[in-house]
């Protein structure tokens, strides 16, 4: 059983890396920065439902971590040079770190719904600083300009470049998501107060997934600055972090890939109506309203509840003739 | 700096109080009574000051009687809302998160909804006539305009505690806070209450919106403004507490006053620093009574 | 002999009412013992108290030899003291397995891991399996918590605090919403369980075959007060008791 598993783990993982593998193949540049996006956002979005998903924390400011990687990159190369780049992602993501470590002790104390409006507030706070504070952040103008330096600024090469990190990182929360932390972790959604009575703190794991998931965003901020060679305070506003609620939701919080999928679906939704619209919010409200109403289990989720049911059918029927 | 701009800017803060407050009881109120999270209540403000710019500049309706038919209109386009919608996941697993996703999604809608009826462009509603001049005495100048919002502020205190402690309906709503399904066991129409208090609470954002029409300029997506400032004042003053509400508001106003005129540019970043060490410093919230529970 | 546990006078009032009023009483080391009383005694309170849950206001917690007033719940847990709860407490979405596996990986100290794969943890999944065999639940082992009947998911709270080798155990009506006849099967597996894993165990119960047919001593809570504590035939002999409480019941 387990070995089966093992297996069919293994060749989804590498159908996956493939199929990615071989966007740049098409040799067409606007597929290579979706396929990019998809997968940026596809990962900002399964570390945001590590929180939200499995450990039940509904964070409405992801947003102030994805922005803190964008700017990491965005200040070091304004004010250090090209050559800054990737220390600047790297001082992103230890700034996330940081200041994820620091806020989640003075919001963690809240639960429920306390901890929603204060992740709101405090991203809020931050995009505020950063559109007010004109002559170091560049306010609403951004910054511009952002290439990756040497072999990283041909945009094939920073294609894989993500996709190593992403897939890396994917990984990582995988196998987060499969061990004892990780179980812990849902536990904490559950029962919390019997976690207590594991012998386990809850705000103290509260706080490690809290840190953790932001440092993915941090880290999927930085990378986004280097696709749209641009930073925007717009990274930084609770619509960003809208954006990851809702892919995470439409394609299914309790399941591991759901917000991937989400986030691909999603970007894809953008492309195709995005440019035709100005009505945009309008759309993804209706599409949030209708997950939450009629598909709460996510894209995925009612998929594989289908699946389970045509199977359990078919069984009936095998048992009947 | 003399007493009279002390003074001035006191009622400039107290005006501003007063909004706050007015918008934040009602997301307190639905909170409170029927443990419901309302994300959108900024957009029921934000509907609240369409409604009332359109029954003045389109039906030349009276601006007192414009501002009650607007709290009136977002009343009942809050409990078409509540009883659409958000009654269908009551009692649904982990229905805390899927309240702020429902009510996030409203918050969307609406504010596109809004574009294609009034279009994008500003609006602005002028004073009602009366209340366009100010009092002067001595050096003091107060707009009568922010004097009358401070008065409909105290009217809104005075009539919510009078109706919550002396009167059935409202004993009932208190009730209900405790326990919906205690009370639908009692006889207690539990849906009809709720639907209700939605319809009470959004009626205020909207009474607050259109009151602060003449203030502000009426623009979409200003949903999002006025409820961040909201949430603020209901973490300070302990979420469902009425009085914490209204003492965190006048917190907020009087701050906001002061920060206005000393440091215009930075003025918004003040209600995030009260925010930021309250919660250090007093993490359950300014008038949030100590409560040692664990479990 | 030492007692495990130690109540000196302990006292907790909400509001302005004395849910627990100056109890005091001390448990032997492998005694089980119940505690009874009318809703509203304040049993179940005393229970927080005694693991953390709840503050005393005033009085003292010993268990084995530590004072333990005002710890929290978590720290209470690592001393050995397990709990088991009236309205059932467990991780409806995992599997029977992983609900008993948490808590054996809690005892190890692994629940911080986040790289390799619960099952590769192998001494806590056969311990969980020997815990859900004690119960009668490893058949069950692979299920959705949820989907289990009523009285497994009480024995299943029973599993996951058993996992966490508890020197004592708190249980909080273990019979309670079950038919007599799985009264008689639950009283039974109580009595297995307190041997089989040397435990001492105190139990709140309001089915009087349970208390008296297993209990080697009752404590009666009225009012947040210890009204009475003896042996079962002094308990059903005390008058106090008998027109306070038992009076119809007997």
């Amino acid at each position: 059983m387990e070995a089966v598993d093992k297996k069919k783990a293994a060749a989804f993982w590498g159908l996956f890396a493939l199929i990615f593998a071989l966007v740049p193949a098409a040799g067409n540049d606007y597929y290579l920065t979706i396929a990019n996006r998809i997968l940026v956002w596809g990962m900002f979005a399964v570390a945001f439902n590590m929180l939200f998903g499995v450990t039940g924390m509904l964070s409405f400011g992801q947003a102030l971590f994805s922005g803190l990687g964008g700017y990491g990159v965005g200040m070091t190369v304004k004010y250090l040079g090209k050559a800054w780049f990737l220390p600047g992602l790297g001082l992103g993501v230890i700034a996330a770190a940081l200041v994820a470590y620091l806020l989640g002790y003075l919001i963690i104390r809240a639960g429920g719904v306390f901890f929603t409006i204060l992740t709101l507030a405090f991203g809020q706070l931050a995009w505020q600083i950063t559109f007010r504070w004109y002559n170091v952040t560049g306010g609403d103008d951004g910054i511009q300009g952002l290439v990756p330096p040497g072999i990283l600024s041909n945009r094939v090469v920073y294609y894989y470049f993500c996709l190593v990190l992403v897939l890396g990182s994917i990984w990582f929360l995988r196998r987060l998501a499969d061990s004892p932390q990780g179980l812990v972790l849902r536990c904490v959604r559950q029962n919390p107060s019997r976690v207590r009575f594991l012998g386990r703190r809850v705000r103290r794991n509260q706080r490690r997934v809290y840190l953790i998931s932001s440092v993915f965003a941090a880290l999927a901020g930085g990378l986004m600055a280097g696709i749209d060679s641009s930073i925007h305070t717009n990274m930084l506003n609770w619509t960003t972090s809208g954006q990851v609620i809702l892919m995470s939701v439409l394609g299914g919080i309790h399941q591991f890939f759901g917000p991937f999928i989400g986030a691909g679906v999603i970007m894809i939704i953008e492309d195709v109506v995005g440019a035709r619209t100005e009505y945009w919010s309008l759309i993804i409200g209706l599409v949030m309203m209708t997950m939450v109403l009629a598909f709460p289990r996510g894209l995925v989720g009612e998929f594989a509840l289908l699946k389970a049911r045509l199977k359990w059918r078919a069984l009936e029927r095998a048992e009947r003739s | 700096m003399d007493i009279s701009f002390l003074i001035v800017q006191f009622i400039s803060g107290l005006t501003m109080a007063t909004l706050l407050f007015l918008v934040a009881s009602g997301l307190t109120l639905i909170f409170g009574v029927g443990g419901v999270f309302n994300f959108a209540h900024g957009s029921f403000y934000m509907l609240g000051a369409y409604l009332a710019y359109t029954f003045v500049a389109g039906t030349h309706l009276n601006f007192w009687v414009a501002v009650l038919a607007a709290a009136v209109g977002a009343g009942i386009l809050g409990m078409l809302a509540e009883s659409l919608f958000l009654r269908r996941i009551y009692g649904r697993a982990e229905e805390e998160g899927f309240q702020i996703l429902l009510t996030y999604s409203f918050i969307l809608i609406i504010d596109d909804l809004v574009k294609l009826v009034w279009g994008t462009e500003y609006k602005s509603l002028s004073r009602p006539a009366g209340f366009g001049g100010s009092l002067i005495w001595g050096d003091i100048t107060l707009p009568t305009y922010n004097l009358a919002i401070i008065g409909v502020g105290l009217l809104v205190v005075v009539g919510a505690w009078l109706v919550l402690s002396r009167t059935r309906p409202g004993r009932i709503a208190r009730a209900t806070a405790l326990d919906r399904e205690t009370m639908g066991m009692l006889g207690v129409n539990v849906p009809l209450t709720m639907t209700v208090v939605f319809g009470i609470a959004t009626a205020l954002g909207g009474l607050t919106g259109a009151l602060a029409a003449p203030l502000r300029s009426v623009t979409p997506g200003a949903g999002i403004e006025v409820i961040i400032d909201a949430l603020i004042v209901v973490v300070l003053g302990g979420m469902g507490n009425f009085w914490g509400a209204w003492l965190a508001a006048l917190l907020l106003g009087e701050v906001n006053a002061v920060a206005v005129a000393t440091v215009p540019e930075w003025a918004s970043l003040f209600s995030y620093l009260v925010m930021v060490v309250t919660l250090i410093f007093k993490p359950e919230g300014l008038f949030a009574p100590r409560q040692v529970r664990k479990v | 002999m030492e007692p495990i546990l130690r109540l000196e006078n302990v006292s907790k009032a909400f509001g302005g009412l004395k849910v627990t009023d100056g109890v005091s009483f001390s448990v032997m080391p492998a005694e089980i013992s119940a505690i009874i009383g009318p809703n509203g005694a304040g049993k179940t309170t005393l229970f927080n108290q005694i693991t953390g849950a709840l503050r005393p206001d005033s009085g003292r917690i010993v268990f084995q030899g530590q004072d333990i007033t005002g710890l929290d719940t978590q720290e209470i847990v690592a001393l050995g003291m397990g709990r088991a709860f009236q309205i059932t407490s467990i991780f409806p979405e995992e599997t029977v397995l992983n609900n008993v596996r948490v808590a054996c990986l809690s005892r190890e100290g692994l629940t911080r891991q986040p790289l390799k794969g619960v099952g590769s943890f192998k001494s806590s999944t056969e311990k969980a399996m020997s815990v859900l065999e004690s119960l009668g639940l490893a058949g069950q082992a692979a299920r959705p918590a949820f989907e289990l009947a009523h009285g497994d998911q009480k024995l299943l709270d029973i599993g996951v605090a058993l996992a966490l080798n508890p020197k004592m155990l708190l249980l909080d009506e273990p019979t309670a919403g079950m038919s007599p006849d799985e009264r008689a099967l639950t009283r039974e597996l109580v009595v297995k369980l307190w041997r089989e894993f040397n435990l001492t165990m105190i139990f709140i119960e309001h089915d009087m075959d349970t208390v008296f047919g297993i209990a080697q001593k009752v404590r009666v809570l009225q009012q947040g007060r210890l009204l009475a504590e003896g042996t079962p035939d002094e308990i059903r002999a005390n008058p106090q008791v008998v027109t306070a409480y038992l009076g119809e019941e007997l």
